[in-house]
């Protein structure tokens, strides 16, 4: 099993974008290493959500706005190691849209449960497999880097 | 030119995060793209051989599905290729 470790920033981040969108859902990238345990996330990226149609239980990320985030991680020497997104008064377990909507096999889908407006669990959900056919979410483990003080 | 690998098609292209080609389009570029690495094939193209409903490729900052001549459009040395899958989904 793979350990998603979050630099404390980070982690505090996303889940605070997940109250700043609510009742919608937040989306976003997450840039890291690859490590023999899994990825090491030290940075995140807002994205907007372009499912305007259906924000409180949907989203999407324009891949014109997904290439300027590559852009962005090659810059830092980081590669984008997955995704993070909310789920507005729903619990933080992947469902069959985010199944059959994801294709970043071997990236980490983070989902935080926001209720009543507050980040409450968050968890991740590994994209297995190496095919579209077999691909299934695994979960992991989050470690989340206290900063050195 | 250059391809950018995004980081889940890594491990079907040795490992890289980018590859060179010498093609003069972009049907050529992905053509020697995935004969170089015939693993990357299934993943980018449906058995019909049309790029995957799911995978963006972008010419620089432009949609390919939205230029003029699509994947027959012209490239130079200096223009690069991203392969972006799409991110999306919901409770």
């Amino acid at each position: 099993m793979t350990v998603l470790r979050v630099d404390r920033t980070v982690y505090d981040a996303i889940r605070a974008h997940g109250e700043e969108t609510y009742p919608h859902e937040c989306c976003g990238a997450l840039l890291g290493r690859a490590t023999p345990e899994g990825w090491w996330i030290e940075a995140s990226v807002k994205a907007g959500n372009t499912r305007t149609d259906s924000a409180h239980n949907r989203y999407q990320i324009s891949p014109a706005e997904l290439v300027k985030i590559e852009r962005e991680a090659r810059r830092q020497g980081l590669s984008i190691a997955g995704f993070y997104h909310s789920h507005p008064d729903h619990p933080a377990q992947w469902s069959q849209t985010d199944l059959a909507e994801a294709h970043w096999l071997g990236c980490s889908y983070v989902i935080t449960a926001v209720a009543k407006g507050k980040a409450a669990i968050t968890n991740s959900f590994r994209l297995a497999g190496d095919t579209e056919e077999n691909k299934l979410f695994e979960p992991e483990p989050i470690d989340v880097n206290e900063p050195v003080s | 030119m250059t391809i950018f690998i995004p980081t889940p098609l890594r491990p079907f292209a040795a490992g890289k995060d980018a590859v060179e080609v010498s093609a003069g389009t972009i049907a050529g570029a992905l053509d020697e793209l995935t004969q170089a690495h015939p693993d990357l094939r299934k993943h980018l193209f449906t058995s019909e051989g049309k790029v995957r409903a799911f995978v963006n490729i972008y010419l620089n900052d432009e949609d390919v599905r939205y230029l003029p001549a699509k994947e027959a459009t012209e490239v130079s040395p200096a223009d690069t290729l991203s392969i972006i899958p799409s991110i999306a989904g919901g409770n």
